[in-house]
C-alpha cells in the first residue's frame, strides 16, 4: 500500500520534523516499508499554470498549433504544440525555458521552422497521472505564472508499506490509521477528522434496508442527490494517483479517496437499482455480472447484496454492472458495511478474485468506522460540490457489536515482560496517543482498548506490552541475559549417535554427504526402473512428479548416484533422513529416521564395496556401541535389490537394517560396469542399543603363542559356523583369532587361520595349547570343514 | 722380521685404501687379524727366535696388531660415514608444490551450520531436540494459537498428506511437544526451558534460485518466571555474533505471528557492507534474518504452562538462508540436489 505524506500531514501537524526519519521509526515501530521512497515533484522545476491565448495552424504541418501563451510574464510566448486539445483561453501546465522535467532541461527549440519558447505538459509528462492524450487542461482559478507546485500538492513524500506486515492491523489500511501511528511516534497531536453532522438528516426518510444474514455486521447507507460535478479536484486526482489508483471520475473517486482515507471501503449505488435493500445468501448457485464485466459464479456460501431478491453486489467484494452509476442516474444510494472477515476472505478466495475492498475486509474492519465513513463521505462531497442534497436520513443496522475490551495490568506485569523500567507516564501517554483509554491508579492500570483495535487485534495484556514496547522502540532497550539457574545439559544419544556416524563416514571413508526430498521422484525413480511402491500420499501435490512419500531413501540415493555418476569412479554418499512405513492403526504415519549409504564404483570389484560397506557398518557399531553386528541372508522386496547377498543387519537380535547389491537391471541403467551397494538402517533402533563401553583386557607379560589352521570350507558354511567351533569351547587362554590368507578357486574355498593364546599367570605350554586346537580341529570336522593337506 | 712387520702393515694400508663398503672392509680385517690372518699368522715365526729376539718380536707383533686394529676402526667409521653421505645424495628432490591430493568425503553444508548453532546454544545451556516431519495439524496450528479460517493459514502452503497429517511448515510444531516434555521440571523444580530444535520444514510451492519446498529451520524457546523481550535481544545478539565470529548488530521490528506476542523480525546488520548499504542488502543496510517474539500466553497455556507465573521467548532461525549467507550458496536448489560437485567441497568447518 502506498502512503502519501501530505495525506498524512492532513491530520498531524509534522512540520519541523524530518520526514525520513518519521518513516524510518514507523518501520521498526508499526510495519515494515519497503526500501524505495518516492520523492514527488522532486525532478520538476519551472513549471506554471500559462494561459493560451492565441492558437494558428502550423503551415506546414497538421499536427502541430503555432501557440501564444500568457506565463505571467510581460510579453506572450511563442509556442510550438502538437497537442491535439489546445484552445484559446485554456489554462494548461507550461514548461518555461530553463524548466526541469527529469532529466529533460527545456531550452528554445526549432520546429519544422518555428522556434518553441517552452512547452506545454500533458499530466503524465509533469507526472501527476499517466493521461497523455493531450496537454493538461486546468479548470481551477489560478493566476498566470503561479509555479504549479504552489497550484497544486505535487512535491510530497511517497513510501510503501508491505501489505503482509498490516495482516493484523485493520485500523491501517487508511491514512488516517496511519496518521496516528505518526501521531503516537512524533508525539504531536491527531486531529480530529472533519465531518458532516448526520443527524441533521434525521427527519428525511428511511431506506428500506435489511440485513436477513449474519454475515453482515453493519450496514449504512445514505442517499444523495445532484451531484454536479464528474471531474474530480486535481489535488484528489493526485493522491489517488500517488497512491497507485487511477482516476475515473468524482464519484468513483470520492469513494476511493474514503477508503484510502479512512479504510473504509464504500460503494455507490444507483438508488433506482436498490429501491429495498436486502443482504442475503442464495441457496442455489447462479451466475452474477460485476461492474468489471466479468461472469462470476456465485454459490451458496457467498454473501450478496440484493434489491430485495436480484442480487446487486457481491457484499465486500465488488459492485454489480446492473447497478452502477450511470450518466442518467439522479440519486445515488451509498453503502457502508461491515461484513464477517473469514466469509469474506474464502469468497475471495474461492471466487479467485481479490479486490482493494476484500482485501480490507479480510482483516475484520472495525464497525464503529461505518457510520464515521458517511459522514466523512458527504463533508468532502459538499466541499466539492456545494450543490448537493441528502435526501434520506441515515439509515443504518447494526447487528453484530464487538465486546469493548478492558485490560486490567500493574506496573510489574510490564517490568517483567519488557526486562526494562519504562515510566508510569511513557506507559500512559503511549497508549493515550494510540487512542487507549486509560487509568492509572498507583501502579494499576486500565485500559479501554479502542473499538478499531478491538476487533482482533488487541485482546489480552500481552497485546499490550506490545503498544508500549514498539512506540518506546526496541532500540532503545537495555539488553540483558536471563537470571535463570543452570542446570546441566544432556545431549539425547540419537542426536550424538546421528554426529559420531557422520564424522566416521566422512573422515574415515571419505564419504559424503547428501540431502534429498521426503517423497519419491516418479520420473527419476521410472529412468532406473524403480517403481514407486504404494505408500501415503500427498493431498495437495501441485507439481504431479512428487506425490508419495518415500518408504526407502535407497531409491533416492540411486537416483541421486546417477546424476553423480561421472563425478568420479568411486565415491560413497550418505544421508541421515526420513522415511514412512505407511500408517499405524490410528491412521498415523509411522515415520522413521533412517542412516542410508550407497557406494558406487568402477574400479572396484562388487565384492570389495560390498565387504567395505559392511566394515562402515561394522566400525560405527564398535566405535559407538562397543559391539558387533550379526548379519542374516533375507529375500528381495523390493525391485532394485539383488537377490543374492542381501542381508538383515542385526544388533543385539534386533533386526535394524539391510545390506545388499543394487539389482543388475537398475545398476546397468546407472552404469554398464559400476558395482553399487547399499545399506539402510533405522536410527533409532540403531541409537537405543546400549552401550557396552570399553572393556580393557591388560596385555599379558608372557609369550602368546600363535597356531595356524589352514581349512577348506566347504559351500554354505559360513565363518559364523566356524568360530561357533572355537567359541562354544570358552576357552580363557584364547585371545583371538584372525585370518591371515584366503585361497580361492571355482572348487577350493579355503583360509589360514591364526589363533593367538595367552595366558595372564604363566608360559603356556605347546601340550595344552594342541589340546584346545584338537578340540577346534573335532568341532570343524563334524560341521564338514577339513584341515587343508 | 722387521722388514715383513713393515711390509704387512704397508701392504694393510694399501688394501685399506683400496676398499670402498664394509663388507670388502670386513674381508680384509679376516685377512689380517682373523685367526688365520696374516698378521696373527706371525707369531708362528715365533718358535724360530731365540729368547731375546721373542720378546722383541712379540712386542713389534703386538703393536703392529693395535696398530692395525686401529687404522682399521678409522677406516670403519670412515665408511660408515661415506655411506650415510651416500644414502643422502641419492635421496631425490621432490617437488613440493605439485598438486595436493584433497579426496576426502565431506559434510553437507547444513550440518556444518547447524553444528555451528548447537554448539554455541550447548555452552548456553541448551538442549537440542529432535522432531519428526510428519505433524498433525494441532501441533502445527492449533497449538500455536493458529486457529481454522486464520489467515495465518494463508500465508503458508502447507503440504497435507492423505491421511489428514501434514509435512511441518515450520520447526514450530515442535513447540507445544517441548513445552509439555519440559513444563513438568519448570513447575515443579523451576529447572527454566531452554531448548533448540533445528528441523527440515515444508512448503507447498514452487521452486527457484531462492525457493524450496524443503528447507531447515532451527527454532529456540526459554521458558522461566521472567524471561523478557531484553532478554530476547540479549540471546539473538549473542548467538548471531557467535555464528558469524563477530560483533553483529541488531534490530527488531514488529512482526506478526499468531504464536508471540509481540512478535518480531529481528534484522541483522548486513554481512557484506556492515551497515553501509549495498546490493545485497538492497542499500538497506540491513538483512531481515529470523521471526522472534514472546511466547503467546495461549500457546503456553495449551503447552500446560501458566502464562501469568511464566513468560519465555520463540526464534526461528532460518538454517538454510544462514547457510547460503555464510557460505555464498546462489542457488537454493543446490542444497538439496545431490549433486557432489556442489557439496564435497564443505569437507568441514568447525
Amino acid at each position: 500500500m502506498f502512503l502519501s505524506m501530505n495525506w498524512i500531514s492532513d491530520f498531524v501537524d509534522l512540520s519541523g520534523l524530518n520526514k525520513l526519519d518519521l518513516i524510518h521509526q514507523f518501520s521498526l515501530s508499526t510495519a515494515e516499508v519497503e526500501n524505495e521512497i518516492f520523492f514527488k515533484g522532486s525532478d520538476l522545476s519551472g513549471v506554471v499554470v500559462a494561459e493560451i491565448k492565441s492558437v494558428e495552424e502550423h503551415p506546414e504541418s497538421k499536427k502541430l498549433h503555432l501557440l501564444k501563451v500568457d506565463a505571467g510574464d510581460d510579453a506572450l510566448t511563442d509556442v510550438v504544440c502538437g497537442a491535439p486539445n489546445v484552445k484559446v483561453g485554456m489554462k494548461t501546465a507550461f514548461a518555461k525555458v530553463g524548466a526541469k522535467i527529469g532529466d529533460i532541461t527545456i531550452a528554445p527549440r526549432p520546429l519544422a521552422g518555428y522556434t518553441s519558447y517552452g512547452m506545454c505538459c500533458s499530466e503524465a509528462e509533469i507526472g501527476i497521472s499517466d493521461d497523455n492524450s493531450g496537454i493538461m487542461e486546468i479548470t481551477d482559478d489560478i493566476p498566470n505564472g503561479t509555479d504549479i507546485k504552489e497550484a497544486y500538492e505535487i512535491d510530497d513524500i511517497i513510501f510503501e508499506v508491505d501489505n503482509k506486515s498490516l495482516t493484523n492491523r485493520p485500523d491501517l489500511w487508511g491514512h488516517y490509521g496511519i496518521a496516528r501511528e505518526f501521531a503516537a511516534l512524533s508525539g504531536r497531536a491527531l486531529k480530529p477528522l472533519e465531518l458532516d453532522d448526520l443527524t441533521a438528516y434525521n427527519s428525511l426518510p428511511q431506506i428500506d434496508m435489511k440485513i436477513e444474514d449474519p454475515l453482515c455486521q453493519r450496514y449504512s447507507c445514505l442517499q444523495v442527490e445532484n451531484i454536479k460535478r464528474n471531474v474530480s479536484p486535481v489535488n484528489m486526482r493526485i493522491r489517488l494517483f500517488y497512491c497507485g489508483m487511477r482516476g475515473i471520475n468524482f464519484l468513483a473517486d470520492l469513494t476511493n479517496y474514503l477508503m484510502l482515507e479512512m479504510g473504509q471501503p464504500m460503494h455507490a449505488f444507483d438508488s433506482r437499482k436498490v429501491e429495498k435493500i436486502r443482504i442475503k445468501r442464495f441457496d442455489t448457485p447462479f451466475v452474477f455480472q460485476t461492474l468489471d464485466g466479468v461472469d462470476r459464479n456465485i454459490d451458496e456460501n457467498t454473501l450478496m447484496i440484493c434489491n430485495d431478491n436480484t442480487p446487486v453486489a457481491i457484499a465486500g467484494i465488488m459492485g454489480g454492472l446492473d447497478s452502477e452509476i450511470v450518466e442518467d442516474t439522479t440519486t445515488l444510494t451509498l453503502e457502508s458495511a461491515t461484513f464477517d472477515s473469514v466469509s469474506i476472505r474464502k469468497s475471495t478466495v474461492r471466487l479467485a478474485h481479490r479486490t482493494d475492498a476484500s482485501m480490507r475486509y479480510e482483516k475484520s474492519l472495525d464497525p464503529e468506522m461505518t457510520t464515521v465513513a458517511i459522514g466523512r463521505f458527504v463533508k468532502l462531497l459538499k466541499d466539492y460540490d456545494s450543490e448537493i442534497k441528502v435526501v434520506s436520513s441515515l439509515t443504518d443496522e447494526y447487528a453484530f457489536r464487538y465486546d469493548e475490551i478492558t485490560l486490567n495490568f500493574d506496573k510489574a506485569f510490564v517490568n517483567r515482560y519488557t526486562g526494562i523500567e519504562i515510566g508510569n507516564d511513557t506507559i500512559v501517554n503511549t497508549l493515550k496517543s494510540l487512542g487507549f483509554k486509560v487509568t492509572l491508579k498507583n501502579d494499576d492500570f486500565t485500559v479501554v482498548v479502542p473499538s478499531w483495535r478491538a476487533t482482533k487485534d488487541v485482546t489480552i495484556k500481552a497485546d499490550i506490552i506490545e503498544e508500549i514496547t514498539r512506540i518506546y522502540g526496541y532500540d532503545n532497550f537495555d539488553i540483558n541475559t536471563t537470571r535463570s539457574p543452570l542446570y546441566p545439559v544432556r545431549t539425547e544419544s540419537v542426536k550424538s549417535d546421528e554426529e559420531k556416524i557422520k564424522d566416521i563416514l566422512v573422515k574415515k571413508y571419505n564419504l559424503h554427504e547428501v540431502h534429498s526430498y521426503v517423497w519419491a521422484y516418479n520420473e527419476e525413480q521410472k529412468a532406473l526402473s524403480i517403481p514407486v511402491e504404494e505408500n501415503v500420499k500427498l493431498a495437495n501435490a501441485t507439481n504431479p512428479n512428487i506425490e508419495t512419500i518415500r518408504k526407502s531413501m535407497i531409491p533416492t540415493q540411486l537416483c541421486q548416484v546417477n546424476t553423480n555418476r561421472s563425478y568420479s569412479p568411486s565415491f560413497g554418499i550418505f544421508e541421515i533422513g526420513r522415511v514412512v512405513d505407511g500408517v499405524d492403526e490410528n491412521n498415523l504415519c509411522i515415520e522413521k529416521k533412517n542412516l542410508a549409504v550407497t557406494l558406487f564404483s568402477k574400479t572396484e570389484t562388487v565384492k570389495d564395496i560390498y565387504f567395505k560397506l559392511r566394515d562402515i557398518l561394522a566400525v560405527i557399531t564398535d566405535d559407538l556401541k562397543h559391539k558387533e553386528l550379526s548379519f542374516r541372508l533375507c529375500e528381495p522386496q523390493h525391485s532394485y535389490e539383488h537377490p543374492v547377498n542381501l542381508n538383515e543387519i542385526i544388533l543385539d537380535g534386533e533386526v535394524i537394517g539391510k545390506i545388499g547389491i543394487v539389482h543388475p537391471v537398475v545398476s546397468k541403467k546407472i552404469d554398464k560396469k559400476a558395482s553399487i551397494v547399499f545399506a539402510e538402517i533405522d536410527i533409532n533402533k540403531f541409537a537405543s542399543a546400549n552401550n557396552d563401553s570399553i572393556q580393557y583386557s591388560e596385555p599379558s607379560k608372557f609369550p602368546v603363542m600363535n597356531y595356524d589352521l589352514s581349512l577348506e570350507i566347504p559351500e554354505n558354511t559360513f565363518f559364523e559356523d566356524l568360530k561357533e567351533c572355537w567359541k562354544k569351547l570358552d576357552c580363557e587362554i584364547l585371545k583371538g583369532t584372525k585370518i591371515v590368507d584366503t585361497y580361492e578357486t571355482e572348487e577350493i574355498h579355503s583360509m589360514t587361520i591364526r589363533f593367538d593364546f595367552a595366558s595372564h599367570t604363566r608360559t603356556l605350554s605347546s601340550a595344552e595349547v594342541q589340546e584346545i586346537m584338537d578340540k577346534i580341529i573335532a568341532n570343524l570336522n563334524e560341521i564338514g570343514v577339513k584341515l587343508r593337506g | 722380521m722387521d722388514d715383513k712387520i713393515k711390509s704387512l702393515r704397508l701392504q694393510l694400508q694399501q688394501e685399506l685404501d683400496k676398499t670402498e663398503n664394509l663388507v670388502e672392509l670386513d674381508a680384509v680385517r679376516v685377512a689380517y687379524l682373523g685367526k688365520k690372518g696374516s698378521i696373527t699368522s706371525l707369531m708362528k715365526n715365533m718358535k724360530d727366535l731365540t729368547n731375546e729376539e721373542r720378546k722383541e718380536f712379540g712386542k713389534s707383533v703386538n703393536e703392529l696388531k693395535n696398530q692395525a686394529a686401529e687404522i682399521i676402526e678409522k677406516k670403519i667409521a670412515e665408511l660408515k660415514e661415506k655411506e650415510i653421505q651416500q644414502e643422502i645424495n641419492s635421496m631425490p628432490k621432490f617437488d613440493i608444490t605439485t598438486p595436493v591430493d584433497l579426496e576426502r568425503g565431506s559434510y553437507h553444508p547444513i550440518t556444518l551450520v547447524q553444528r555451528q548453532c548447537e554448539a554455541i546454544f550447548r555452552t548456553m545451556g541448551f538442549t537440542v531436540e529432535d522432531y519428526s516431519e510428519v505433524v498433525t495439524d494441532y501441533e502445527c496450528f492449533e497449538s500455536l494459537n493458529i486457529p481454522k479460517h486464520h489467515p495465518a493459514r494463508d500465508m503458508q502452503d502447507t503440504y497435507y498428506l492423505e491421511n489428514g497429517q501434514l509435512l511441518k511448515s515450520q520447526t514450530s510444531a515442535a513447540q507445544n511437544a517441548i513445552l509439555k516434555k519440559y513444563g513438568k521440571n519448570l513447575i515443579e523444580n523451576g529447572v527454566p526451558i531452554k531448548a533448540i530444535f533445528p528441523g527440515r520444514c515444508f512448503r507447498n510451492e514452487a521452486t527457484d534460485a531462492c525457493h524450496e519446498n524443503t528447507f531447515f529451520q532451527m527454532e529456540g524457546v526459554m521458558v522461566d518466571k521472567d524471561i523478557s523481550i531484553s532478554n530476547l535481544i540479549y540471546f539473538m545478539k549473542t548467538m548471531l555474533s557467535e555464528v558469524f565470529q563477530k560483533d553483529i548488530k541488531v534490530r527488531l521490528r514488529p512482526g506478526f505471528f499468531p504464536f508471540v506476542e509481540p512478535g518480531f523480525e529481528l534484522d541483522i546488520s548486513c554481512l557484506i557492507c556492515g551497515g553501509e548499504g549495498c546490493p545485497s542488502c538492497k542499500h538497506s543496510g540491513w538483512l531481515e534474518l529470523c521471526p522472534c517474539g514472546m511466547i503467546h500466553p495461549e500457546v503456553l497455556r495449551e503447552g500446560g504452562i501458566d502464562p501469568e507465573k511464566y513468560t519465555g521467548f520463540a526464534f526461528g532461525l532460518g538454517l538454510t538462508r544462514l547457510a547460503m549467507m555464510k557460505y555464498g550458496v546462489k542457488d537454493i536448489r543446490d542444497l538439496n540436489s545431490g549433486n557432489l560437485k556442489a557439496l564435497s567441497q564443505f569437507t568441514d568447518d568447525i
